[in-house]
This record gives structure tokens, C-alpha cells and sequence, in this order.
């Protein structure tokens, strides 16, 4: 496209143009009004005269007769800029005036007409025109009184001219402004074109430039900018996550494939190759767990399962999963406890199940006082205290909040956000086995049902929290279910 | 444990299984019937979903394994099909699709149990089982025995030899699982989804220890085990001698 092809093609080009006709339109509107009027006026001031000239002579000759009216004109038609004035007799011969020519028939008809004429001292042959009133005086002579209309066409001359020179100059303004406009923009959006070319060429950190005069093209540059922001973090969130899964799914790979070779190259008994190939079969297990965890976390992010929701109490999903979980915490030297209040939710009621799961199971893992840190003395104290997991569901406000509260080590206020990424296992808990999803996967979770995952000091320890909008106005009907259901396991 | 494969054998001899397979991915398909005939069952292979209409509705099966993407007529429209025409031969759907929803919809469609892809064999296998036995089904007694263990399902008592047993709720419910199969493997899995009624995969062995606690109320102290750890595969309660 030539640049002046993008040139006329740009918005700011073809509105100019509409804008021109209009302003066009309206000056010749102008124009035609002010032309009407005037010769309106005109036409007005020549029947006045002439109708008084008529009154004044028919008169002269109701007093004076034919020969004061004769004496009359002749004296009135040699007067510099005289009007017309024609006496024809009954028989239609002229007997006196300064008419020389008429078109035929004007003496014919008595009353107001245009007509061509030549005066009598004219000595060329073009015709003016003029305005005439034809009056039958008594005994059959005609008189004609009429005013040169040459006034009036040097009127509509100039505004002819005048409706020229405006369009010309409303045309040539209206263009430049136009094209001044237009290039203007265009130069903007030419600039947000490259921008915007470069960032596709991959170039994520390009920004759209931004005026100052904060107008609707630098609102939208400003948009755009936003929405490149979020895309950047997404991306790199993504080249993040993907060198995560890179590294951890091809660790336990590369493991896995070492140790099928190694069983190749030295095993010798049956026992070496079945054992060989029982850890083969863990670790793919352990594979296929961290793959389910990534792919429930894409669905959870990308807001698939948003279909399945559900109205309950969060408070059985506390007890559900305290009842799962009980018996694994005490063996673990832990006490399990939960405290449920009534708490409505619209949620996935598996996915809440799951994100409550993994907190729980985070905090069975991780959430074990760790007595070296302890100042001394401190670990005498509360000691059952410290061992023990709570699990509550309660709601606050707007919000349902579903917590897991430790007595461990917690997390330093520094790591808290970094805890919740993909795969992050924090340097204290390397050496547990664990995908480092679990986090994450509450997280989406959360985010999913319109939420968040807060984690918080519980001095000492942890409150992983699950904060969802509570369902409104469905607490009487969520008690009436309850009431009418048997209670269930203790 | 002497478990392994024994369990399998047992039932091969009684009921000679017959299984379809619908799959279109031939090596896993040729694995899957291969493993199956080692542990005695008949397995036929279709390898799209018209064929696999066609051979389910004319031969006489116990469980239909059904693939969900299958060419020229996937997984859900084939059991569709089936069940409105009356076929109500148990449907195993296996699927690439895990997720909850996923699960759901295959359920919907007229599934009678979802198998996730990658799956282990020893859990096709269980759950085959007890889809199998639910045709036969008997399992609706209100009482079910396994050697000297009752389990009264309408008074909620638990007796093993001329002792009652205290069970918390859920182990009662536990317990009643694996007795309704009794005699066949039934894995972690299943014990989650069925006693639970989760279908997350937890990353402790949360089941084990439910396992254990109920396993110390009604083994400890009797000199016959009845709840037997079936390495690789789960949990079985079964009368050793019978």
C-alpha cells in the first residue's frame, strides 16, 4: 500500500471527508438563504416604488390628461437611473418613454411580470431584464412602469462567487486539515503497528508508546500495555514452569532409565531383576502422580472444571478429610483435630476436597516441630500443643475460610509466595518425598472459585488457608438439608 | 505374601471370564489381551468403535473394556448405544482423560467404573473383577461371612468367632467393602473411591493406615488372618484355608 493509499484510508481521512460535505452543504445552504432573501427584498423595494409611481402618474393623468401624463414621463424617463416607463395607446402604439423593445405581449396583460427590453438610448443589442407593472388607464391607454432587475443579478454574481471562494476554501482547509489529522494518528498507529509487529516476532518486553494528552489512543496504548504485561508475566510463568517440569519430570526419568540399564549391565538373579523393575514401576507411578497433579492444575487454572460446582457445607468436607487423615497424622506422632463451623460454599466439592487433602498433607509432612530451632526451654512448654494439626472451617464476612494451622517450622514470610509456584519445594523440605505440587494445585484451587490461598505466621507455624466467597443467603437452606439428614460418622 | 497371581488363578478355574476389549491403540490392546489370557480369561479385541458395537452386542460377555477415543464411534456414544438397547453387560471405560469431570461424564453415559490412563494392570484387573461379580450379584446380603467374621449390614454388628467387634463408622464401612468382595483384590483406589468417595490420588498412604487400624481390630489376637496385603495391587479378605 502506498502511503498515500493508507493515507485516505485512515478513519481520521474518511471522517474529514464526511465533515467536508457537511460543511459544504451547510455554506451552500448559507449562501441560498441569504441569495433568497435578498431578492426577496429587492423584488419588494421595486413593487413599492413602482406601485407608488403607478398610483402617482394614473393621477398626474385622471387630472392633468394625456398630455400632462405624456409630459410627465418624458420628463421622469430622462432623469439619470430612471425606471422604466412606457404609454402605448389603445391601439397599442407607443406615445411616450424610454422603453425602446419589449418581449411581445407584456403591454397585453395588465399585472406584475419579468420581461427582456432595450431602452430607447441604448445603443447595444443585449437585453436587460426588469420587473414591469402593466396598468390600463381609463380610455384604453397602457402604462408600464417597471425597475432594471441588473441589481439584482449583480447580487446573485457575487454570491455565486462568494459559494466558489467558501467551497474552495472549505475544501482546501477540510483537506489539509484532514490529511494533517490523519498523518498525525496514522504516525501513532504506525508506531503501535511496529510495536506491536516486534512483539510478535517474540520480543515480549516491547510497550506501546504512550502520549501525554491521555486521549482515547493513549487510553487504548495504555490498555495494551496492561494486557502485554500480564501476557509477559504468563509467559514467563510458563517458560518457568516448563524448565520445572523439564527438570523435575526428567530427573526421576533419567533415574528410571539408569536403573533399567544398570539391571541390563549387572544383574544376575531373578530376585536383582524383579526388584530392579519394582522400583522402575514406583517411580513411573511417581511420574503419572506429578503429571495428574500438573494437568489438574491447568484445568483448575484454565477454569474448566468450573462446571461441576455444587452447594455444601465446607464444614463436611473439614470433617471428611479430618476422618481420612486422622489416622495417618497419629501414626506420625501427630494429633489430627478439626473444628467445622456451618459454612456454606458453591464450589467443586472434589477439588476442595483435594486442595484441604494436600494442606493437610503438607502439614503432616512438614509441619513437625523441629525441637534444635526452639529457644530452650520453649519446647517444655507446650509440647502436645505443639504436635498438633487443626483443621477449621469456618465464615467470615463474605468469605468461607477453610485453614490447616501446624506447629512446625512455617514459612518465612519471604518464601511465602514463591511456596505456592509449581515444583517449588522449599530447601527445608528437599529431602521429603513429595512432587511440590501440592501448593500449587491449592492454590488453582482456590483461584478457581473466585479465592485465594493465604499463608500465614501461626507463631509458631503455619495456617495454610483456603478463602473462598461463601454462598450467599444459602446457610438456612444448607442447615434445613442437615437437620433432615441423620448425622453421619462421628 | 504368597498372593501374587493365586487369587486370579482360583477364578479363572471356577468362571472362565469372558472379556471385550475395545482399543484402538494395537499395542496396548495386544498387551492388555495377552495379559489377560495369562491370568485365564477370554479376551476379544475390537479395534474400532462399530466393530466393538457389533461383537458386544452379539457375544455374550461379562465386562465390556472400553477406550473412550475411539475411531468411527468413540466410547460414550458406544455404551449409549448399548444401554438403550437393553445390553447391560458391565462397562469398564479406560480413558487418557482423568479428571473428575471427565470420570463423571463417562459414569453418565452409562459406565459402570473409570479407569484413568496410565493404569497399572493389577487395578484393571481387580476392578474388572468386582464389576464382574456385581452381574452374578449376590453381594446384597444383609449379612456377609468370611471364616468366622460376620458382618450384620442392617445392625451394624461385627462379630469374629464368638466375639462382637466396636468399629468406628467408617471402618464399618471399610470393612464391609472388602467383604462384599471378598475373595478379590481390591486396590487403594477403589477403597478411596467406593469407601470415601474421593477420587484425588493422595500422595501418603492414607489407606494403608485405615488398613492397619482396621486390620489390629479383627486379626489381632486370632490365630487366622482374614485381611491379606496383596503386594502391587491392595487389599484382600478372604478365609486362607477355605
Amino acid at each position: 500500500m502506498t502511503a498515500f493509499g493508507k493515507l485516505i484510508r485512515t478513519t481520521a481521512f474518511r471522517l474529514t471527508l464526511v465533515y467536508l460535505f457537511l460543511f459544504a452543504l451547510f455554506a451552500a445552504f448559507l449562501l441560498v438563504f441569504f441569495a433568497w432573501n435578498t431578492r426577496h427584498l429587492i423584488t419588494e423595494q421595486i413593487t413599492t416604488t413602482v406601485n407608488a409611481e403607478t398610483g402617482e402618474i394614473s393621477d398626474i393623468f385622471g387630472r392633468r390628461g394625456l398630455r400632462g401624463l405624456v409630459l410627465t414621463i418624458e420628463n421622469r424617463a430622462l432623469r439619470p437611473g430612471a425606471n422604466l416607463y412606457l404609454v402605448t395607446t389603445p391601439a397599442g402604439q407607443a406615445i411616450a418613454g424610454n422603453v425602446g423593445s419589449l418581449a411581445p405581449g407584456v403591454m397585453a396583460t395588465t399585472g406584475w411580470s419579468e420581461t427582456a427590453y432595450r431602452r430607447l438610448d441604448e445603443q447595444d443589442s443585449s437585453n436587460h431584464f426588469a420587473l414591469v407593472r402593466v396598468t390600463e388607464l381609463p380610455s384604453g391607454f397602457r402604462l408600464l412602469i417597471g425597475r432594471d432587475l441588473e441589481e439584482r443579478r449583480r447580487l446573485f454574481g457575487i454570491v455565486a462567487k462568494a459559494a466558489q471562494f467558501s467551497l474552495l476554501v472549505v475544501v482546501v482547509l477540510g483537506l489539509g486539515g484532514g490529511i494533517f489529522v490523519a498523518r498525525r494518528v496514522l504516525r501513532r498507529i504506525d508506531a503501535m503497528t511496529g510495536t506491536t509487529q516486534r512483539i510478535m516476532a517474540g520480543d515480549l518486553s516491547g510497550r506501546l508508546p504512550v502520549g501525554r494528552s491521555g486521549d482515547e489512543l493513549d487510553r487504548l496504548a495504555g490498555n495494551l500495555n496492561a494486557m502485554l504485561e500480564r501476557i509477559e508475566a504468563l509467559m514467563n510463568g510458563l517458560k518457568e514452569v516448563s524448565d520445572n517440569i523439564a527438570h523435575d519430570l526428567k530427573t526421576p526419568l533419567t533415574r528410571l532409565r539408569n536403573r533399567a540399564e544398570e539391571a541390563l549391565a549387572k544383574s544376575r538373579t531373578e530376585a536383582e531383576y524383579r526388584s530392579a523393575l519394582e522400583r522402575t514401576i514406583e517411580e513411573s507411578d511417581g511420574l503419572i502422580r506429578t503429571f495428574n497433579a500438573l494437568l489438574m492444575i491447568a484445568r483448575a487454572e484454565s477454569g474448566q472444571a468450573r462446571g461441576n460446582m455444587d452447594d455444601f457445607d465446607a464444614a463436611d468436607v473439614a470433617r471428611g478429610i479430618h476422618e481420612l487423615y486422622e489416622p495417618l497424622a497419629e501414626d506420625d506422632g501427630m494429633t489430627l483435630r478439626v473444628r467445622a463451623e456451618t459454612a456454606p460454599i458453591r464450589a467443586n466439592r472434589e477439588l476442595i476436597s483435594q486442595a484441604l487433602a494436600n494442606l493437610v498433607e503438607n502439614a503432616i509432612k512438614y509441619g513437625k516441630p523441629i525441637v534444635a530451632t526452639l529457644p530452650a526451654g520453649a519446647g517444655i512448654t507446650a509440647d502436645a500443643d505443639r504436635k498438633e494439626i487443626l483443621i477449621e472451617a469456618k465464615r467470615v464476612g463474605d468469605r468461607v475460610l477453610l485453614s490447616v494451622t501446624d506447629r512446625g517450622p512455617g514459612i518465612p514470610v519471604a518464601d511465602r509466595k514463591h511456596a505456592v509456584e509449581r515444583f517449588v519445594r522449599l530447601e527445608a523440605s528437599r529431602t521429603q518425598p513429595g512432587s511440590g505440587l501440592g501448593l500449587s494445585l491449592a492454590s488453582a484451587v482456590a483461584t478457581l472459585h473466585g479465592g485465594d490461598l493465604r499463608l500465614d505466621d501461626a507463631h509458631p507455624g503455619l495456617i495454610a488457608t483456603l478463602a473462598i466467597p461463601a454462598l450467599s443467603g444459602g446457610s438456612d437452606r444448607l442447615a434445613a438439608q442437615t437437620q433432615d439428614m441423620p448425622q453421619k460418622a462421628a | 505374601m504368597v498372593m501374587e497371581g493365586s487369587h486370579v488363578t482360583a477364578i479363572a478355574t471356577d468362571t472362565q471370564m469372558r472379556l471385550l476389549i475395545i482399543e484402538d491403540d494395537r499395542e496396548s490392546a495386544d498387551y492388555l489381551v495377552k495379559a489377560f489370557r495369562e491370568v485365564g480369561y477370554v479376551a476379544d479385541l475390537a479395534g474400532d468403535g462399530e466393530e466393538g458395537l457389533a461383537l458386544a452386542e452379539g457375544g455374550d460377555y461379562d465386562v465390556l473394556v472400553v477406550d473412550r477415543m475411539l475411531p468411527k464411534r468413540d466410547g460414550l456414544s458406544l455404551i449409549g448405544a448399548l444401554r438403550e438397547k437393553g445390553n447391560r453387560t458391565p462397562v469398564l471405560i479406560l480413558s487418557a482423560l482423568g479428571q473428575v469431570d471427565d470420570r463423571i461424564k463417562g459414569l453418565r453415559a452409562g459406565g459402570d467404573d473409570y479407569l484413568p490412563k496410565p493404569y497399572s494392570f493389577a487395578e484393571l484387573l481387580a476392578r474388572i473383577e468386582v464389576l464382574s461379580r456385581r452381574r452374578g450379584g449376590p453381594a446384597e446380603d444383609t449379612t456377609y461371612r468370611v471364616g468366622d467374621l460376620e458382618l450384620d449390614r442392617l445392625s451394624h454388628r461385627v462379630m469374629r468367632g464368638k466375639e462382637e467387634l466396636t468399629l468406628q463408622p467408617r471402618e464399618f464401612r471399610l470393612l464391609e467393602y472388602l467383604m462384599k468382595h471378598a475373595g478379590q483384590v481390591v486396590t487403594r483406589t477403589m477403597l478411596l473411591e467406593n469407601v470415601w468417595d474421593y477420587h484425588f490420588d493422595p500422595q501418603t498412604n492414607v489407606i494403608d493406615v485405615h488398613i492397619s487400624r482396621l486390620r489390629s481390630k479383627i486379626d489381632k489376637g486370632f490365630e487366622r488372618p482374614l485381611l491379606h496385603t496383596i503386594r502391587g495391587a491392595g487389599y484382600m479378605i478372604r478365609d486362607g484355608i477355605r
